[in-house]
């Protein structure tokens, strides 16, 4: 047992020294054994992880918590850092560490041709990678928090990388900012339980779920269930992390960051906080039915809303970017009948398959010498061989092709909305069946675009070559993740061996079956998804190489449609009618009219009239001694009929 | 206390600077034309020395039939008076008058002469020896705003004091003889029964106190009898103007306080309005007006004319608090003011006297020694803590606070913020502008009395206790 404990606390630990070691002292030490130390102290973490893991797994997965140190104690409340020893947190552990050695190894050649040191970046990967371990190791919400902010200013800092760019600078400030609204909620919530359970430790909340099952929470005179109001706020606060629906704006622009910060941040890990939190709090969520009816709602909503904008978007990483969002909302849709372990079990496979396509994509972009628009590329299957295969792998597990570790998942959650009898879980249902569909087009839409047709520019073909070894290692482990993840964890998972697995890292009230009933649906139910995948590989075959005409045509007869998802929905345009012209005309206002006018006019007013008053103050002495001598007379008359007056 | 016992002890120190003043004079008169200016200046020094020594142990008591007095606040006044004249002579040492010949021996003689009426005004227990003294006083005064017979800023200074003065003075006179007419008495315990008496005063009375409040306004330039300060300031030469801004000021304060809290203390109501109204319009005027002025000496005139404005708040007061409040304001006051005018008198260039504020640019590098203790003295003049002018202004806004006159408490507080702009220019100038052409070396009496002034400016804080005692006692000897 202390073992285990001991690997694990390395684990959570070590990456921050490697952060702390390469970021402050890579002026000194040297570019390359910045990135030695960043990456050595990574892959001794992703061994005492994986060491942790498989010793947890033999004793059946025990809980126990590792006082670390205290942190605030203030009169009734307590705060220590205490890591957190349980399935969900030791699995998420070896997750993390594994992508992002994976992707520490991979931006060695990926940054390879920047102009500066690149020590920077690694430890801002180590940093962002530290902070994702103290989320989910986390033992009370404050700890949660800390690492949930620590991961907002690890992505702030790793998008904005290239702070040289204009883009990528306005896409941190906006990740940055929306997270901040979400995070307003999250800490509401927080604040809420606090109120209501005098704790924000996980144990201690949890066991007292019960007692306060119906305490009433009243705002402007309604009065609401004090768990629906919790649990909402904290979905909220999740949806601004995993990009969903309404808050999800952000996301495809994050992807001005280097390629290696897509994968691991906004593809493999920081995005799945949400759900994570999600599947941490079920002892709660599972008390809060109608927060979980919205969340079945944004959920379904946001997976089908990002595979339609997937669908025409132009660029490589975008596509994948809104593939990212649309995976998320099968989680949460999951989450909301109740099915928080299919939740996790996909937020693993997609971690694998989607770092996988993420660094695939940077090995394009690489290969093209940062060309990101797939109209431009083309023709590329027999420059980047691996890179194709991988490629191959990754979408065939995205959407959710037997045997790929995405088959398993994806159908899983679809099961499971069948199966639920939550309302709109079958809207959930039809949406997620459409997106598989839509998943599967626009996968091998990308595919086709990039590696057959006709290359556009023979000369960048030309010139195009595979990616190093250093890059194409990483490819090959996760591929390896994205083929075999399902079918050996489906098992433990959702499987037979669930609930020894779980043991109690995640609860589902007695009442919900969710997790017994998913497998008993018809054949046909669950065959769909499988269906529905393999119609959209066709369709993008004879949209994109047997008939390459065929969608300019179709985008011209459908204008509106096209321009519609081209522009995302407009939310962002929306956003900004809504939300920044107003904010900026205030500020406007405020800006021209309280501070230059009033803050900074008035004390100039006030100067020109001392100026002017000293002026005129001024001209009455006029070296006139018979003014001087009337003054003076005119000054006694008036004091005389002031003192026989007053 | 009896009117018919002489005690002619009580004015020991005025006899013995009188004396001086006849000795020194006659001294003067013995040695060769124009060279009895350095002797004369020390002799006067010396009496000044002897005379405040004596001030200090002088008994308290009435003398001369009623007509004179010496108490605690006689003797905080004619400390300060005295230190006044002193540094004004001391100032006069080194100046020399624009065809570089030393001022005329007589110079000091005159300072001490007035500086015995100033005194007396301070000590008079009637209404005739308050006009005596201030007559003795003003055309002392007089003389030395024109002593500089060839220029004719000085004679015009002269000629314009002499004649505002003479109408003041008979404003004053026919005040006095007013109040004699209603009251009966020029004495000031006489004054006090009868004012008291009058269950209303009667309007003649009250016609006389404002006369008189007049008469002493344009000796403390108050607005709005203050017309002839600039002109006379700027055209005096800078030792006369450097005492013409202490002594008498103060002996005007010790008139003012006398007067009015001892005999009409009874009326108060009735005259605290009029020295509200002046006070005001000193403080904003003397803010406003001194803005635009590019000459120095005019602009410590519109300093003065504020800072009197200041002073006045205490008296508006009508209270211990009030008087006592006033007391370290004039001390602050003298502190700082000495020192300026030490530095304005050192500001020559090859010899000649320049007065413009521009002359100073670069002082800060050419002598920052001088430069620091100007600028000490301009922060002093703002009120900037912990400088001397910070624990005057204080005293005077809370006295006045504690009376209610919060109107007078705001347009001060407002006319500081005004007034500190053209202190602060000055040490903007002396810092930050490009350096002029660098100005002479100071002579060492005024390194001295600038130095000291600047001192006692910086540690005002710490003798601020005795200070307070002193003046609370004084405050208290006057209100009986």
């Amino acid at each position: 047992m202390q073992t285990e404990l001991t690997l694990f606390s390395v684990a959570v630990l070590t990456p921050l020294a490697g952060a702390v070691v390469a970021g402050l002292g890579g002026r000194f030490m040297g570019d390359t054994l910045a990135k030695v130390v960043a990456i050595a102290c990574m892959a001794v973490a992703a061994l005492c992880s994986m060491g942790a893991l498989c010793n947890a797994w033999l004793e059946g997965f025990p809980h126990a918590a590792v006082p670390l140190a205290q942190w605030v104690h203030a009169g009734g409340f307590d705060a220590t850092w205490t890591l957190r020893f349980d399935t969900l947190s030791v699995t998420m552990t070896a997750m993390v560490l594994t992508v992002s050695l994976l992707v520490h190894c991979y931006s060695i050649g990926y940054m390879s041709h920047e102009s500066m040191p690149t020590y920077r970046f690694f430890s801002y990967l180590s940093l962002f990678t530290f902070a994702m371990l103290m989320l989910v190791s986390s033992n009370d919400l404050i700890q949660l928090f800390f690492g949930w902010e620590g991961v907002g200013l690890a992505s702030y800092l790793l998008i904005g990388y290239w702070y040289d760019r204009p883009a990528a600078t306005a896409a941190a400030i906006k990740a940055f900012v929306v997270n901040r609204v979400a995070d307003l909620f999250f800490i509401v919530g927080i604040g809420l339980i606090y109120v209501l359970f005098h704790s924000v430790q996980y144990d201690t909340i949890f066991s007292a779920v019960p007692e306060v099952l119906n305490a009433p929470y009243s705002l402007c005179g309604v009065s609401f269930r004090m768990l629906e109001v919790i649990c909402f706020l904290l979905f909220v606060g999740a949806m601004g992390k995993s990009a969903q629906l309404f808050l999800h704006t952000w996301l495809p622009d994050a992807m001005e960051g280097p390629t290696p910060v897509s994968a691991l941040i906004h593809a493999a890990t920081m995005v799945t906080a949400g759900v994570f939190l999600m599947a941490r709090m079920s002892p709660l969520l599972e008390f809060a039915p109608g927060t979980r009816t919205f969340v079945i709602l944004i959920g379904a909503t946001t997976c089908f809303f990002a595979a339609t904008v997937g669908m025409v978007q132009p660029d490589i990483k975008r596509t994948i970017a809104y593939s990212t969002c649309s995976q998320l909302g099968y989680m949460f849709a999951a989450v909301g009948v109740g099915a928080y372990q299919a939740a996790v079990f996909h937020l693993t496979t997609h971690a694998f398959f989607k770092a996988l396509l993420f660094l695939a994509a940077g090995s394009v972009i690489h290969a093209m010498h940062d060309e990101q628009n797939m109209f431009r590329m083309g023709g590329l299957w027999k420059k980047l061989p691996v890179t194709y295969v991988v490629m191959w792998l990754g979408s065939l597990a995205l959407a959710g092709v037997y045997p790929f570790a995405g088959y398993w998942s994806k159908d899983a959650i679809l099961n499971a909305l069948w199966a639920s009898d939550a309302s709109y879980s079958h809207y959930a249902w039809a949406m997620g069946s459409i997106t598989a569909f839509l998943t599967a087009f626009y996968s091998w839409r990308l595919l086709f675009l990039v590696f057959h047709g006709k290359p556009h520019d023979d000369h960048a073909r030309d010139h195009a070559h595979e990616s190093p070894a250093v890059m194409i290692v990483p490819l090959l482990v996760l591929s390896v993740g994205a083929v075999v993840a399902g079918v050996v964890l489906a098992p433990f998972y959702i499987g037979a061996h669930q609930s020894a697995f779980w043991n109690g890292a995640i609860v589902n009230a007695p009442a919900n079956h969710i997790m017994e009933v998913f497998e008993h649906v018809p054949a046909l139910i669950a065959l769909l998804p499988s269906l529905a995948g393999l119609a959209g590989i066709a369709l993008a075959f004879v949209l994109y190489v047997s008939a390459p005409q065929m969608p300019a045509a179709l985008a011209r007869s459908f204008g509106p449609i096209y321009r519609f998802l081209l522009n995302k929905w407009y939310f962002d345009e929306l956003y900004d009618r809504i939300f920044v012209r107003p904010y900026a005309a205030l500020a406007r206002v405020l800006w021209k009219g309280a501070d230059e006018g009033v803050v900074e006019g008035l004390p100039l007013d006030i100067v020109r009239a001392t100026q002017d008053g000293a002026l005129q103050a001024v001209r009455l002495q006029s070296g006139s001694i018979a003014i001087y001598a009337f003054t003076m007379l005119a000054g006694l008359v008036v004091l005389l009929t002031v003192a026989l007056c007053g | 206390m009896s009117v018919t016992v002489f005690n002619w002890t009580v004015a020991l120190p005025e006899i013995v600077l009188a004396l001086s003043g006849i000795v020194i004079l006659v001294a003067g008169v013995l040695q060769r034309k124009g060279e009895g200016f350095f002797l004369a200046a020390i002799l006067s020094l010396a009496a000044f020395l002897v005379s405040g020594f004596l001030v200090v142990l002088s008994p308290s008591g009435a003398g001369y039939a009623g007509t004179f007095v010496n108490d605690g606040f006689a003797r905080f006044m004619k400390v300060l008076i005295l230190a006044g004249g002193f540094v004004a002579v001391a100032l006069s040492v080194s100046y020399r008058t624009p065809d570089r010949r030393p001022l005329p021996f007589e110079t000091p003689v005159l300072m001490l002469f007035s500086t015995l009426g100033a005194m007396l005004m301070a000590s008079s227990a009637n209404l005739m020896t308050l006009f005596v003294g201030l007559e003795l006083s003003s055309l002392s005064i007089y003389i030395l705003c024109a002593l500089e017979r060839d220029n004719v800023l000085s004679s015009e200074a002269g000629m314009k004091y002499f004649i505002l003065g003479s109408l003041a003075s008979g404003l004053l006179l026919y005040g006095i003889s007013l109040v004699y007419g209603y009251a009966g008495t020029m004495e000031y315990t006489g004054l006090v029964d009868a004012v008291r008496a009058a269950v209303m005063p009667p309007m003649g009375l009250v016609v006389g106190i404002v006369f008189i409040v007049v008469g002493l306004c344009f000796k403390l330039s108050a607005v709005p009898f203050h017309m002839w300060t600039p002109d006379v300031y700027q055209g005096a030469p800078t030792p006369v103007t450097a005492y013409m801004a202490g002594a008498p000021k103060f002996a005007a304060f010790a008139l003012f306080l006398r007067v009015m809290a001892g005999p009409f203390g009874s009326v108060a109501p009735r005259w605290q309005i009029l020295v509200e109204a002046v006070s005001v319009l000193s403080m904003v005027y003397g803010a406003f007006a001194a803005i635009p002025q590019t000459n120095i000496k005019r602009l410590m005139a519109y300093s003065s004319i504020g800072h009197m404005g200041y002073a006045m708040m205490g008296l508006a007061a009508a209270s211990t608090a009030g008087t006592q409040a006033t007391l370290v304001y004039l001390a602050a006051y003298f502190v700082m003011n000495a020192g300026v005018f030490a530095g304005i008198t050192a500001m020559r260039r090859n010899g000649r006297e320049v007065n413009s504020i521009a002359d100073l640019a670069g002082l800060g590098r050419s002598d920052p020694a001088m430069a620091l203790a100007l600028a000490v003295f301009m922060f002093s003049m703002v009120g900037a803590p912990p400088l001397a002018g910070f624990f005057g202004k204080f005293m005077v806004f809370a006295a006045a606070w504690q009376s209610g006159l919060y109107v007078l408490v705001c347009v001060g507080a407002l006319s500081s913020i005004v007034g500190a702009y053209y202190y602060l220019r000055v040490v903007k100038v002396m810092y930050f502008d490009a350096p002029a052409h660098v100005l002479d070396r100071p002579a060492p009496s005024l390194l001295f009395v600038s130095g000291g002034m600047g001192v006692a400016t910086v540690v005002f804080a710490v003798v601020l206790g005795p200070i307070m005692s002193v003046a609370h006692q004084a405050a208290l000897a006057l209100a009986g």
